[in-house]
């Protein structure tokens, strides 16, 4: 019941702050900081209940809470939600990652107000339902529900150049998500073949009897529908537009979470477990595109020039590193995997909350107009400093962790890309220097007058530092949650077995 | 009383229709672009009544008052927007109206 | 008393912490109390800590577990420290001439408008080390290895504003990182292979499953060699150490000279068994170590800036140190890293005294005649220069440098020629410091004096000179009737020194005695006798193009820029609209043109469109009928 009362709080919440938000926008800021606190406390009340969960991990039944409705039972379809300790961890990152995104568009955003916090409630919403759902088709119901508002905080808060940006991310996601609803619809109608009922959930679907060329061809159309979010390198295009064009919140929230969290759970729970032997077969060709995207990215993002696109490129970077995770599909690795994603929403997300902060002061984003920040604003500069350092996989620092482990991981799976994608990290420090030395050092390009940090944004970066320094030095907390998801996927991936043609 | 032939209501009913068309296509005023139109429209029916006498069928003079009944109604919408468009317009030349112009 | 252990790195992280959160609001007399006050109490803790090993009442290892850092199924890495006679003597030389070089940049740093980020960092980065000699596992070492790098990064760009230092900074950065990607797949290797970090454990599970000259032993020390070679500016990664000298002298001394540059020494004197099984690598390092330090001799001899010849002399002589490690004689590369610790910290105070009095000016060539003007500065400076030359019986350099060379032509792993290039380097080392020496501080006096040292700069001076001095006291060689104290206090850590006849030793002693003599003599007859030479420093006797060629090093830093560099930095230029997003801009390019050809239709015309409906009746009529 629980799950439900998350979603109902944030997504009816929603209305109301628009409604407040047409009266007083400061009012509208504060319900919507409100309703993501509440949601917060309710998640966390699951947490000792999860951990112990986690601790024994019970067989009866796997999930710790779960929720089935019937929805359209015509069809099989029904409204399941379910919590596992994965998904817990991912939703108290959603609800965190919501409150900062609030605390840092505080003064950014000025018009329409309510509007803007409904649409960041309305995708907060989705994405939690993403996590949740355990029947396919509320699982693409909530994918594609996450893009709508996404497109209204783009093109209405946006940048100068928003509206390309919004349609070319509009375009290509929801392009990858119908390749991914051809895919869940033809697995629903396999299954129906074989055992004569129509499906969506999850579990009876894990068991749809499925020949080589079938399941390869599925695999492909999930794999599409979640690389073009995580973004895969190739597939990556649409994404330093659309995080350079929107607004900070817009940018942390996808950046954060609407994409690679979405869909780094969408491999984990979905793409490899329901088809083991495909994503056998892809994993060599989705490793390599991983190490691609590693080097590529973060040179494309030496290259840039604006400070958003810069920041967008290293999500390639990072990503890629997760993507060599997923595939490479040892313990070791995916718990890397689940850790980068957290600390690369934390460290990401905060650095599109720096870029946004100067430019509000300066008034650019561009690395020309800028240089010596540090000089005005030395606590800016400090938390500018840790998070590239972040970024960068230093030690000490949750990614660093994550990182770790993937390649540590991927060593016995593929030794020469595990060594590439180390070397990789020497590409990674020519952005985050570069970065460093073109907007905090180097001379001023001219006499600045900018006020440091107020308390509402240190109070930001404290956070955020506070959750890398922590994930870096203690991230037991996390891998335990996470185990039971894992164990339970390898165990999917043992039970795999290759159907014969049909003839 | 002399039957007149088929072919020579066809012919007359074709000659309205072709001079409805070029009135159409001609005209910018658009009440003439109408009055146009009831011809080209008054063309089909005359062709329907034609038809009916020669197979001495019912038919044709049933289709010919839908055609009226339609061209009443036509004529009342029609009329109504072109009166909008006079008062927004200030004019009745239909090329002025060009608001749709990708 | 051990279970302090603990306080001696977290002291300086408290400080820091300290100072990076409330350091701007703080006057500066207490930025200089919290700056320097924790590293000296972490090195009085270190004492305590150290007594049981010192008076030798004990040398077995203490492992301090702090939490258990993260546990994924067989890989279980603790947050533990590590405490045995290696990293009792890493301890001792990092927080004693760290609080030396602290008391000495209070008073150095004063007139600098951010004195509380200075003492921040410089905490943050003597914390890192610390945490970096006592971690207990490979991953808390890489977790101090990238924090030093980190400061060593923050404070050779500390003057931010001006580009220069922070290119620098970054080309130091970005170099020793190369190295560290092979550290960290050695890391890899060593934990898939072995199923640990724990350095012991790895110690025991390497010599059990792995047999002496294997391809995986020789492979991750290599890998971890890599890593040494950039930490510590050995070729062909060198190339960061000379730029980095941007940084304040007290910088240049704490961290490019005097500690993390002598980070990989001890990464491969710990990891010491795992090269004892790859012997291919152990002679690499050998090798690596005497080309590195004949190179850097050379190019030493040619600078002009007064903290580069001091900086190519780290390079050489952290080549000694490797030159030790090479031939298995550990605990002789570990008394050299002490007592260059000591003397070379102390030429850099020293030079920092005349760089001060001087106003900031760095060029030998505008110096000269300071030894009338700065006497505490030309002694200090000669005493800490005689022992880097290694002048005999007198200072400590000249004990380990010989046990060095002694050691290279009687171990197993050693060799005729790697002592041969040995002795050569101290000829080097004799003339370019005394080159130095000559040309800063004898001749005519070219500028006025400023600011003259005060007791806060004095007193680090006077100490470190004591001990460049003694230093040698505490490791006497047999042919000059002492007893390897030193060696055997590190000899449960690090085992035996290679041992050979008395004659060979006293041999090796003698020569080198007499290589130093004569490179100080060839100095003092080139810039000394023959004053002209003073005016543009250049060597006589040797090809202008030779000199050329050694003043920038050989020029590997050209080929680097050209080769990685410049590619590097073009394409990420020439691509910055991404090559990959072309076949979707060209995508919607023809979207565009086929939306402009339609739009030509829809021209919002009424008689258009009933032409076009006519027209379209026609057409389709004509088509049913023919």
């Amino acid at each position: 019941m629980i799950l439900v009362w998350l979603l109902g709080i944030l997504g009816f919440g929603a209305v109301a702050t628009w409604a407040v938000g047409l009266r007083s926008p400061t009012a509208a800021r504060w319900t919507t900081l409100g309703l993501l606190t509440a949601g917060l406390i309710l998640t966390l009340s699951c947490w000792s209940e999860t951990a112990a969960w986690s601790a024994v991990r019970p067989t009866a039944s796997y999930w710790v809470r779960e929720l089935n409705w019937p929805w359209i039972p015509a069809l099989g379809i029904h409204f399941y939600l379910a919590l596992d300790g994965l998904t817990l961890i991912l939703i108290v990152l959603t609800l965190g990652i919501g409150i900062l995104s609030v605390l840092a568009s505080w003064t950014e955003i000025t018009t329409h107000v309510g509007a803007f916090h409904a649409c960041m409630l309305w995708v907060l919403t989705a994405i939690l339902g993403v996590f949740l759902a355990q029947d396919l088709f509320l699982f693409y119901f909530s994918w594609e529900l996450m893009l709508v508002p996404m497109y209204f905080l783009i093109v209405i808060w946006g940048h100068e150049h928003r509206v390309h940006a919004a349609i070319k991310y509009f375009i290509f996601t929801q392009a990858g998500g119908l390749l991914m609803l051809v895919s869940i619809v033809a697995l629903a109608f396999l299954h129906q073949r074989a055992t004569g009922e129509l499906s969506f959930n999850y579990f009876d679907l894990r068991h749809t009897p499925l020949s080589a060329a079938a399941e390869w061809w599925i695999m492909l159309g999930f794999f599409v529908g979640f690389g073009v979010k995580l973004p895969v390198v190739g597939l990556h295009t649409w994404m330093p537009e659309a995080y350079a064009e929107a607004p900070t919140a817009g940018s942390v929230i996808l950046a954060g979470l609407l994409l690679k969290t979405t869909s780094v759970y969408g491999f984990l729970r979905f793409a490899l477990p329901l088809f083991p032997n495909a994503g056998a077969t892809i994993a060599p060709a989705a490793m390599i595109l991983g190490v691609i995207g590693i080097i590529y990215g973060a040179w494309m993002s030496f290259g840039q020039t604006n400070l958003k696109r810069l920041v967008a490129y290293t999500s390639v970077s990072h990503l890629g590193f997760v993507l060599l995770g997923i595939y490479a599909d040892t313990i070791l690795a995916l718990q890397g995997v689940i850790l980068q994603t957290v600390c690369h929403a934390l460290a990401t997300g905060g650095l599109f909350v720096l870029a946004g902060i100067i430019r509000e002061r300066t008034g650019h984003r561009h690395l020309d107009h800028l240089g010596g920040l540090v000089t005005e604003m030395p606590r800016l500069g400090a938390a500018g400093m840790i998070l590239i350092m972040a970024a960068i996989a230093l030690p000490g620092l949750g990614n660093f962790v994550g990182e770790f482990l993937i390649l540590a991981g991927t060593y016995n799976v593929n030794l020469p890309l595990t060594i590439i994608a180390t070397a990789g990290q020497i590409t990674a420090m020519t952005y985050a220097l570069r970065l460093m030395q073109r907007v905090f050092h180097g001379p001023m390009p001219r006499k600045w007058r900018i006020l440091d940090l107020n308390v509402r944004e240190t109070a930001v970066f404290v956070v955020l530092i506070a959750f890398l320094v922590w994930i870096g030095l203690r991230p037991q907390p996390i891998i335990n949650l996470a185990q039971p998801a894992l164990d339970h996927l390898k165990t999917f991936e043992s039970e795999a077995i290759i159907y014969p043609e049909p003839s | 009383m002399t039957v007149i032939p088929l072919n020579h209501v066809l012919i007359l009913a074709t000659i309205l229709f072709g001079l409805g068309i070029v009135g159409l296509l001609v005209r910018r005023n658009v009440i003439f672009m109408l009055v146009s139109i009831e011809v080209m429209l008054n063309a089909a029916g005359l062709a329907f009544v034609g038809a009916g006498a020669h197979w001495q069928s019912a038919d044709g003079q049933v289709m010919f008052l839908f055609i009226l009944t339609m061209a009443a109604a036509e004529v009342s919408v029609g009329l109504a927007l072109v009166l909008r468009l006079y008062h927004q317009l200030h004019t009745l030349d239909a090329d002025a109206a060009d608001l749709m112009k990708a | 008393m051990r279970e302090l252990l603990w306080l001696i790195p977290i002291l300086p992280l408290a400080a820091y912490v300290t100072l990076g959160v409330i350091g701007r609001r703080l006057p500066r007399w207490a930025v200089a109390v919290i700056g320097f006050v924790p590293v000296a109490a972490s090195c009085g803790i270190a004492v305590a800590v150290a007594s049981p090993y010192l008076s030798g009442q004990t040398s077995e290892p203490y492992v301090q577990v702090l939490w258990s850092w993260l546990q994924v199924g067989e890989f279980q890495p603790q947050i533990a420290f590590y405490l045995d006679p290696l990293s009792v003597v890493m301890t001792l030389v990092v927080t004693g001439v760290g609080s030396l070089i602290l008391l000495y940049s209070t008073e150095y740093m004063d007139e600098d408008e951010e004195y509380s980020r200075f003492f921040a960092y410089m905490n943050l980065f003597v914390a890192s080390m610390l945490t970096l000699v006592l971690g207990e596992n490979l991953l808390v070492l890489f977790l101090g290895w990238e924090g030093v790098g980190m400061c060593s990064y923050l404070l050779i760009g500390f003057w931010y504003k001006d580009p220069d230092n922070g290119r620098a900074a970054q080309k130091a950065f970005i170099v020793t990182r190369v190295g560290d990607a092979a550290m960290l797949v050695g890391l890899f290797l060593l934990l898939s292979e072995l199923g640990t970090l724990h350095i012991p454990l790895l110690m025991d599970r390497a010599t059990a499953q792995w047999a002496v000259g294997a391809g995986l032993p020789s492979a991750a020390a290599a890998l971890l060699l890599g890593g040494a070679v950039g930490k510590s500016a050995q070729l062909p990664l060198q190339v960061w150490l000379p730029d980095a000298m941007a940084g304040p002298t007290p910088v240049s001394a704490l961290i490019h000279a005097a500690t993390m540059v002598t980070a990989g020494v001890y990464l491969i004197a710990r990891m010491h068994t795992l090269f004892l099984l790859a012997p291919i690598v152990l002679l690499l390092v050998a090798i690596i170590g005497t080309v590195t330090l004949l190179i850097s001799g050379f190019s030493a001899l040619v600078q002009r800036d007064i903290k580069r010849v001091l900086a190519y002399s780290t390079i050489s002589q952290i080549g000694y140190m490797f030159l030790g490690l090479g031939v298995a004689a550990w605990s002789a590369a570990i008394l050299h890293f002490m007592e260059h610790a000591f003397f070379k910290a102390l030429l850099f105070l020293a030079a920092g005294v005349v760089i001060h009095a001087l106003d900031d000016e760095h060029d030998l060539l505008k110096m000269g005649g300071l030894r009338k003007r700065l006497p505490f500065a030309f002694w200090t400076f000669l005493i800490a220069g005689a022992a880097l030359a290694g002048f005999p019986i007198l200072t400590s350099g000249f004990y380990s440098k010989d046990l060095i060379l002694y050691s290279a032509l009687v171990s197993s792993h050693g060799g005729f020629w790697l002592w041969l290039g040995g002795v050569v380097g101290v000829l080097l080392t004799g003339g370019y410091i005394f080159r130095l020496i000559f040309l800063a501080f004898f001749g005519e006096l070219r500028r006025e004096i400023g600011r003259l040292p005060r007791i806060r700069m004095k007193i680090p001076l006077i100490v470190l000179a004591v001990l460049s001095i003694v230093g040698g006291l505490f490791q006497i060689p047999r042919s000059l009737g002492g007893t390897p104290r030193f060696s055997n206090f590190l000899k449960p850590a690090l085992g035996a020194l290679p041992s050979g006849s008395l004659t060979i030793e006293a041999t090796s002693e003698l020569i080198s005695s007499g290589a130093a003599i004569l490179g100080i003599f060839i100095a003092y007859l080139w810039f000394l006798r023959r004053p002209k030479q003073v005016s543009h420093g250049a060597l006589p006797a040797v090809p202008e193009m030779l000199q050329r060629y050694w003043f920038v090093d050989w020029g590997l830093d050209w080929l680097y820029d050209r080769v990685f560099v410049r590619p590097f930095v073009y394409i990420a230029h020439i691509n910055r609209k991404d090559i990959v997003d072309r076949p979707f801009r060209r995508l919607e390019w023809i979207m565009a043109w086929t939306w402009r050809g339609f739009r030509i239709t829809q021209t919002g015309r009424v008689s258009w469109y009933a032409v076009c409906v006519i027209g379209g009746v026609v057409v389709l009529l004509s088509m049913v009928v023919l």
